[in-house]
């Protein structure tokens, strides 16, 4: 492809705490793939959960700014690396489709609602818009030896008809891009189910059993990481990683990365700039089985 | 001409958004109209008796029904003034209910719509003239399409009724689908012994002639007359010499082919009879398979065959069949469920269809009758069915119910139990559709006394733990989440319309719904009839059906024919092409368009002429309109009449 990606790029909360790492690592690998990033200014919170849990048009708005903040960068797609922002995107300008639903958000707003706007996901306009083929030239370390499972988690590909990516029930995008690094990539069977999501501070025993059970499994088949698209799941299966074994009696100690990150690595980019340091489970003796000693890190 | 107008209230179907009162008051004025009433119900005894009196009071000869679709009650009314004395064809029908008040609320343009219908019909009645049938010979065959239990039933029915029976099967077998099963709920009585008698009846009954592994390629002619293009397909056995003994298959090295009579559990030589029971009980090549007819090499079968029936150059046949009539029992096909992700797509072996696993309970079977997991050959302990896999599932396009699902899952539960007594069924459902004859105790037998669980949702995952699987679904009656370790998962597949079926109906030209089902004539009242005459419906092309229903339906079906067929003659419809032979010219564009054949060449006193074949012409009118001269006019449907509905609409 010899026309360059250029988007507006919205990072989402998250990016700015929590998952710091996996917005460092989607904006250096669009870097090394002359993927064009433009941060949406002024952009602010999509409601998250609590939002559309409580009024749908309040959640529809904060979306619908975002929005028209994009539209007024002159740019027609706008991409966000978390699956949640991204569905809330994808659902208010679902719901806005609705005329008399688009006139309750615009009154809300200083602009009117903006519905022509294309939203993708990082890992979309990755598979989609740029293309695995494109990755796997990028390839300078190929992860030889790693043998990972691709979690995508409930909400990337799904409600299918709202979220419109891949299959809703055994999507293939990341194993895809991992196996275009260089990866072994198991079938992992759960790879759209829950990870217990925001219940982890209500009712933190829903995530025990949920995410405790997406480990055990992605072990079983033999996965030494689970690769992760989403900051909510990638939080809930490293940060508690601990938690969990202490609820369940497990042992696991398997490093939780972005997809973004594994690519980094597959291009030679430095483990700074992808942000390795900021993982909780030590994924040290996992890219050390890599063999990349001796490269230039 | 004195015409005679009836506006039906059709109860409150038409008056309650029609004024008829209004339309028939409006009726009186029109050229030629001498008398207008509206009635309750004109198809009724006494309304049809109306017409009768006001036809000899009034001294009518020409009669409107202002009411229903002409597919309705056209024949009904066109036998009420025929009754009067009035030729048939000074008749016409105004669609006042399917075209306005069915369709429309506003009381007074549905009224203004319907004067203008009515208008319209009596304008043309104005020009239309009395039209004579004339009687035609018919050919008292019968051809079936499809060698399934419902075809089987209609060949040997319409067989011991004395007629000679043509059978077209598209595989190189009859037995259709029942042939596969193991067992028939709800009696459990094997379904080989049952049909398999059947199928030898088949074969000895004098009056059949069975084209096996043959296609239907082309259709021409009209009810009494048709003539049939069968396409034989290539099998590269003679099957004049071939005795079924089998040996070509113990020495066929090629052993890969795929076995679709098992539905692809097991595979199967490329020379097969598909299974012992077979009728005809012949060999055939599955050419994809063939290493002689890929690649040249081998040979195996033809020096091994004791009677020298292999023949690799054999090309496909056509025979021409006449017949009378023809009935389609095309059967249906298994729903394709790998649209299932949450099901694994067809990832996992271990799930399996309810065909596949008749086939492996079946002793005939590639496993013998011994249950045991496609992945391992172990036997389950827990074997998970679950229903509705493509049935009631608008998210699949498959909003319908198959209806015999329910009741072949509750069999299948009770054969497992019946194999393997230390297993466990767990089945999922939405209902329990069992509306049959013992049908729903069937079910509770196997709930009760075969202890199979029931559990009342849908399954939202499957997959693969250790080398067992995990069913997850919802029991909605406890309102929790259920998580089953299965051994075994069997997908109760729903049926859809046949491979084919569409083209088949095109060249049948019967109409088929929107899921590729074909369309009986009535819904209730002409359930194996279809609105092209002499063509016939028995079995699952019409609607997923059970044994007992397609049996039932192959008899009505047969009952049909021999109805037909008790004729001797039968009466042509009037309403065909006529050439004015004082204004053809010869040019011949008619018989180049003519989809039918029906119009040829003639000579009249040295010039060119084209003259119209009254039995094989379908009335479709497109010769009239071809014709540069106007030559060419359809009868019932002339210019001038339907010119003058025209006028009539537009006369402002």
């Amino acid at each position: 492809m010899s026309c360059a990606l250029s988007y507006a790029y919205y990072p989402g909360c998250s990016s700015t705490g929590t998952s710091v790492e996996y917005d460092m690592s989607s904006r250096a690998i669009c870097a090394a793939l002359d993927i064009k990033l433009s941060d949406v200014p002024d952009w602010s919170c999509c409601g998250s959960t609590p939002a559309h849990t409580v009024d749908h048009t309040l959640s529809s708005a904060l979306s619908a700014r975002n929005l028209s903040q994009v539209a007024s960068m002159g740019l027609t797609a706008a991409v966000t690396p978390c699956p949640s922002c991204l569905s809330n995107l994808r659902t208010a300008q679902h719901r806005m489709k609705n005329d008399s639903f688009r006139q309750k958000v615009s009154k809300l707003l200083d602009r009117p609602a903006d519905i022509t706007v294309e939203t993708k996901s990082v890992l979309q306009i990755l598979v989609e818009d740029c293309g695995v083929d494109r990755i796997r030239a990028k390839v300078t370390r190929p992860l030889t030896g790693l043998t990972v499972a691709a979690y995508y988690g409930c909400i990337m590909n799904r409600p299918a008809e709202i979220m419109n990516f891949d299959d809703r029930e055994h999507p293939m995008a990341m194993d895809n891009i991992m196996a275009a690094l260089g990866a072994t990539v198991v079938p992992f069977p759960l790879k759209v189910e829950c990870c217990g999501a925001s219940f982890g501070i209500p009712r933190r025993d829903v995530v025990m059993r949920l995410s405790g059970k997406l480990l055990d499994t992605a072990k079983e088949m033999g996965a030494m990481a689970l690769v992760t698209a989403c900051p909510l799941c990638q939080m809930n299966l490293d940060m508690r990683q601990e938690q969990i074994n202490s609820a369940n009696g497990s042992q696991h100690h398997m490093p939780i990365f972005y997809f973004t990150q594994l690519m980094g690595l597959a291009f030679g980019l430095s483990e700074k700039e992808l942000g390795i340091d900021k993982l909780c489970v030590n994924p040290r003796t996992v890219i050390d089985a890599l063999g990349m000693e001796g490269q230039p890190l | 001409m004195k015409i005679g107008v009836f506006v039906c209230h059709c109860g409150s179907n038409i008056e309650g958004t029609v004024d008829t009162a209004a339309v028939a008051a409006a009726a009186r004025e029109f050229p030629g109209v001498a008398f207008a009433t509206d009635t309750m119900y004109t198809c009724s005894e006494p309304g049809q008796e109306e017409i009768v009196t006001a036809i000899k009071e009034q001294q009518l000869d020409g009669v409107v029904v202002a009411s229903c679709t002409p597919r309705m009650h056209e024949q009904t009314f066109r036998r009420t003034v025929e009754r009067a004395g009035l030729n048939r064809y000074l008749f016409e029908m105004a669609n006042i209910r399917e075209h306005v008040s069915w369709i429309g609320k506003d009381r007074e343009a549905n009224t203004n719509k319907a004067i203008d219908l009515v208008r319209m019909s009596a304008a043309k009645l104005l020009h239309n003239r009395p039209l004579l049938s004339k009687k035609f010979e018919i050919n008292k065959r019968v051809l079936i399409i499809g060698g399934g239990v419902a075809g089987i039933q209609a060949a040997l029915d319409c067989a011991e009724g004395g007629l000679q029976v043509v059978l077209v099967e598209k595989t190189s077998s009859i037995g259709g689908k029942m042939a596969k099963l193991d067992k028939t709920f709800p009696t459990v009585d094997c379904s080989s012994c049952i049909l398999g008698p059947r199928m030898v009846d088949v074969a000895q009954h004098p009056n059949i002639t069975l084209h096996a592994y043959s296609e239907i390629d082309e259709v021409s002619g009209y009810v009494g007359n048709f003539e049939v293009k069968v396409k034989k397909k290539a099998t590269y056995v003679d099957w004049k010499k071939c005795t079924g003994c089998g040996v070509c298959m113990t020495k066929c090295p090629s052993r890969k082919a795929t076995d679709y009579f098992n539905e692809g559990i097991g595979k199967t030589t490329a020379i097969n009879i598909p299974f012992p029971q077979a009728i005809p009980k012949k060999a055939k090549i599955d050419a994809d398979f063939c290493m002689k007819l890929q690649k040249g090499k081998c040979g195996i079968c033809e020096k091994i065959c004791p009677t020298g029936c292999i023949d690799y150059s054999q090309q496909d046949e056509y025979v021409t069949e006449k017949v009378g009539a023809i009935i389609a029992a095309t059967g249906f096909d298994l729903f394709d469920w790998t649209v299932y992700g949450e099901y694994g797509a067809g990832r996992y072996p271990d799930v399996i269809t309810s065909l596949q696993y008749e086939r492996m309970l079946s002793a005939s079977g590639p496993t013998g009758g011994h249950i045991k997991r496609p992945s391992d050959g172990r036997e389950p302990k827990n074997v998970v069915f679950i229903q509705c896999v493509g049935s009631r599932d608008k998210s699949v396009g498959r909003p319908y119910c198959t209806g015999f699902c329910c009741m072949y899952t509750a069999k299948q539960a009770i054969l497992t139990k019946d194999h393997l007594p230390e297993s466990r069924s767990y089945v999922f459902y939405m209902d329990i559709r069992a509306t049959g004859k013992n049908y729903d105790e069937f079910t509770r037998r196997a709930m009760e006394e075969y202890d199979a669980k029931y559990i009342r949702g849908r399954v939202s995952m499957i997959y693969p733990k250790g080398d067992r699987l995990l069913v997850r679904g919802a029991d909605t009656l406890m309102g929790t989440q259920v998580e089953l370790d299965a051994d075994l998962v069997v997908l109760a597949v729903g049926a859809q319309a046949a491979a084919g079926a569409n083209q088949l109906a095109e060249k049948l030209r019967i109409s088929y719904d929107s899921y590729g089902f074909y369309m009986e004539g009535h819904p209730k009242l002409k359930p194996v009839e279809t609105n092209t005459a002499g063509v016939y419906l028995a079995g699952s092309c019409q609607g997923p059906k059970d044994i007992p229903s397609s049996v039932s339906q192959g008899s009505a079906a047969a009952a049909k024919v021999l109805g037909l067929f008790s004729k001797d003659k039968l009466e042509s419809d009037p309403q065909v092409s006529m050439v004015d032979i004082k204004r053809c010219i010869g040019c011949g564009k008619c018989m180049k368009t003519c989809p039918f054949g029906a119009i040829k060449e003639i000579d009249f006193r040295g010039m060119k002429k084209a003259e119209v074949i009254e039995t094989i012409c379908q009335g479709c009118g497109i010769c009239t309109s071809t014709c540069p001269q106007g030559a060419v006019q359809l009868q019932h449907f002339t210019d001038n009449q339907i010119l003058s509905e025209v006028n009539a609409l537009c006369q402002f």
